[in-house]
């Protein structure tokens, strides 16, 4: 009974919390709404890479390039048809003539990242320690450099405009599912072999299990997440460019989910909540924001208060803001 | 127009003094990952410091201005060592390189606030500038300071290889590189050996600075961060676990970054990093532990 009920607790926790930014996103004033779904899609994001990187241990820079993939999936296919062709000359024809609907544009782009992911990972789950993180880089590097110049499959390097953009609600239920579906996963038996190899490689092969075909799994399941993620943020964005899905994401998802705690989904929603929440906070007061004072910042401020505090969580607590934990009460050291 | 006629020896050159300048960065790289096991991801901050720092006293006596940008970068990479590496040092790979990610980040935001002051993005370093003139060997343009980083590459390498052959902090530092555990259990003091480490690392990457701000004397906060990352990858395709296979993989990628830029017209290589980032998998996927490592040392820690 205590177990199952700190089983619920560990998924409705997050769930809770993310449900609560949807509700608040859904009655701030429009000029406030954005930070909030900021904080959803950033959710969803982290929560994707956490499937991977806190499952298995493995350092993966290349989780954005199934984001990028899945944003422009989701964009291009979205385009309304009438504009298609004034915007997007390039395209192949079965692009150029097709459009879909919202919600059949975020399955399309969680197929694209799971297939993707696949692809890749075949060859490079073998891989682990530093030349996986290269080698991971490497993916996101060509990710980048096809999208950016293939003007067959997008805009290339001009901005991705006109995709009609979704509210709340999608944003919020969007988070959701991931956050569900990390759950469920990280419950079910292959999360837990993958979190046997993560904690000691040999011994997990030792008493059987196929690392390599289950770090696989996790890398296809956090493509097509990362796919469906970059489905949200292209549907709240309107319009993206390929910089948008680059470098700076990498760094700063990954940030959020060392600084929430690697190896907890708790930890990812925390992390990606305290710092796109930050984020937003410290954007306004360059601004100039009212809080009992007025507090009013230089700009440029935001990102080194940022950047400090993100070293300083990591300085003094190197297993994150939740040590890694799921939410829960401390299991009492018998 | 056929790609190998393309090659010619004024690409060659240039390629040298990149492929010089990105060994000692991998250098610089390898040194501190050896004794720490740490990827500093905000080396490239470093050289992006120095070359501020020769920016803002380009009024100043050329030796005044290089000698400030040595002793700013150093202090910086030795802070950098107190501050963060030291409280890091027990803690897994992941975290430590997500660090350095935050700490590049927070450096290049700091630089950003300090370099906008101005409302113009960017500083000219003009004082070392005449370093680049030209001088024709046989038809072929060397600038002045493709000697320097050529020289400097060469006279540095050999004195970290009498260093790390010939002293006691040298056979150390090996010794630390090699099982850092054993090491301090046989006397090696384990904050001098890394504070050494770090202290060359910074010496290299103050050199660096200087090579770089000559050659692009327009210093912005991303300095040096897109060679930063190219360096990375050369050090870990040519084998990050031992200094010479690191500094190898960093000449190598760099001469050849040098003779593909030179080679290739800009609207025929736009999928050319595709191609060479395609490559670096492939090496990784054959030889995981590096393109020149010996054997095949796969790093698992066996019970």
């Amino acid at each position: 009974m205590r177990a199952r009920l700190r089983d619920t607790l560990q998924l409705l926790g997050p769930a809770v919390v993310v449900a609560a930014v949807g509700l608040v996103a859904s009655v701030v004033s429009a000029e406030n709404e954005i930070y909030f779904l900021n904080a959803l899609v950033a959710v969803a994001i982290v929560v994707s890479i956490y499937v991977f990187v806190g499952n298995s241990g493995v350092l993966s820079f290349g989780q954005i390039s199934f984001v990028a993939a899945g944003a422009f999936a989701a964009g291009v296919t979205t385009v309304p048809l009438e504009s298609k062709t004034g915007i997007l000359p390039d395209l192949f024809p079965v692009l150029r003539d097709h459009t879909i609907g919202n919600a059949t544009s975020l399955l399309l782009a969680a197929a694209v990242g799971g297939v993707l992911a696949f692809v890749v990972g075949l060859p490079l789950m073998r891989l682990s320690g530093l030349a996986a993180g290269i080698a991971t880089f490497a993916v996101l590097e060509i990710t980048h450099n096809l999208l950016r110049e293939w003007t067959k499959i997008g805009p290339g390097a001009t901005t991705l405009s006109l995709v009609p953009e979704a509210g709340v609600l999608q944003a919020t239920l969007g988070a959701l599912v991931v956050v569900a579906v990390a759950f469920a996963y990280q419950r079910s038996r292959l999360g837990r072999l993958l979190r046997a190899s993560r904690e000691d490689p040999a011994a997990a092969q030792a008493v059987g299990v196929g690392v390599h075909a289950q770090r696989l799994w996790a890398f296809t399941l956090s493509g097509a997440l990362c796919g469906f993620a970059g489905g949200l943020l292209v549907h709240m964005l309107g319009s993206i460019t390929t910089e948008q899905v680059y470098l700076e994401l990498t760094f700063l998802t990954l940030a959020m989910l060392v600084v929430g705690g690697l190896t907890s989904l708790w930890g990812a929603v925390v992390g990606a909540l305290a710092v796109s929440g930050l984020d937003s906070f410290l954007g306004k007061a360059e601004e100039g924001v009212d809080i009992g004072f007025t507090l009013d910042v230089p700009a440029g401020t935001r990102l080194v208060v940022v950047g400090a505090l993100m070293a300083l969580v990591l300085i003094l607590r190197p297993s994150g803001l939740t040590g890694g934990r799921e939410l829960g009460w401390r299991r009492r050291t018998a | 127009m056929s790609l190998v006629a393309a090659i010619d020896a004024q690409t060659i050159v240039d390629a040298i003094g990149l492929g010089a300048v990105y060994a000692l960065m991998a250098v610089g790289i390898g040194l501190v990952f050896g004794v720490l096991r740490l990827v500093n991801f905000a080396y490239g901050q470093l050289v992006m410091a120095g070359a501020y720092t020769l920016a803002f006293t380009a009024s100043w006596p050329v030796a005044g201005s290089i000698a400030a940008c040595f002793a700013v970068v150093i202090g910086l990479s030795l802070l950098m060592e107190r501050a963060v590496f030291r409280p890091l040092r027990t803690h897994s790979p992941a975290v430590m390189l997500v660090t350095t990610f935050a700490i590049a980040f927070l450096l290049q935001s700091i630089a950003l606030i300090v370099d906008v002051r101005d409302d113009t993005i960017g500083e000219p370093a003009s004082s070392v500038a005449p370093l680049n003139q030209a001088v024709s060997i046989a038809g072929v343009d060397v600038r002045k300071v493709t000697f320097v980083a050529v020289g400097v590459a060469i006279v540095a390498l050999g004195l970290l290889a009498l260093l790390l052959g010939r002293t006691t902090i040298g056979l150390q530092m090996r010794a630390a590189a090699a099982d850092f555990r054993t090491a301090r259990l046989l006397g090696v003091r384990a904050d001098r050996v890394i504070g050494f480490a770090v202290l060359l690392s910074g010496v290299l990457a103050a050199t660096v600075a200087v090579i770089l701000t000559v050659q692009n004397p327009l210093v912005a906060p991303d300095f040096a961060l897109k060679d930063t990352i190219v360096v990375l990858v050369g050090v870990v395709v040519g084998g990050i676990d031992r200094l010479w296979t690191a500094t190898l993989g960093g000449f190598a990628i760099g001469f050849a970054s040098g003779v593909i830029n030179g080679a290739l017209p800009t609207d025929k290589s736009v999928f050319l990093p595709s191609a060479v980032f395609a490559l670096v998998i492939l090496v990784l996927l054959l030889r995981p532990a590096g393109l020149f490592a010996r054997g095949h040392s796969a790093l698992v820690e066996r019970v």
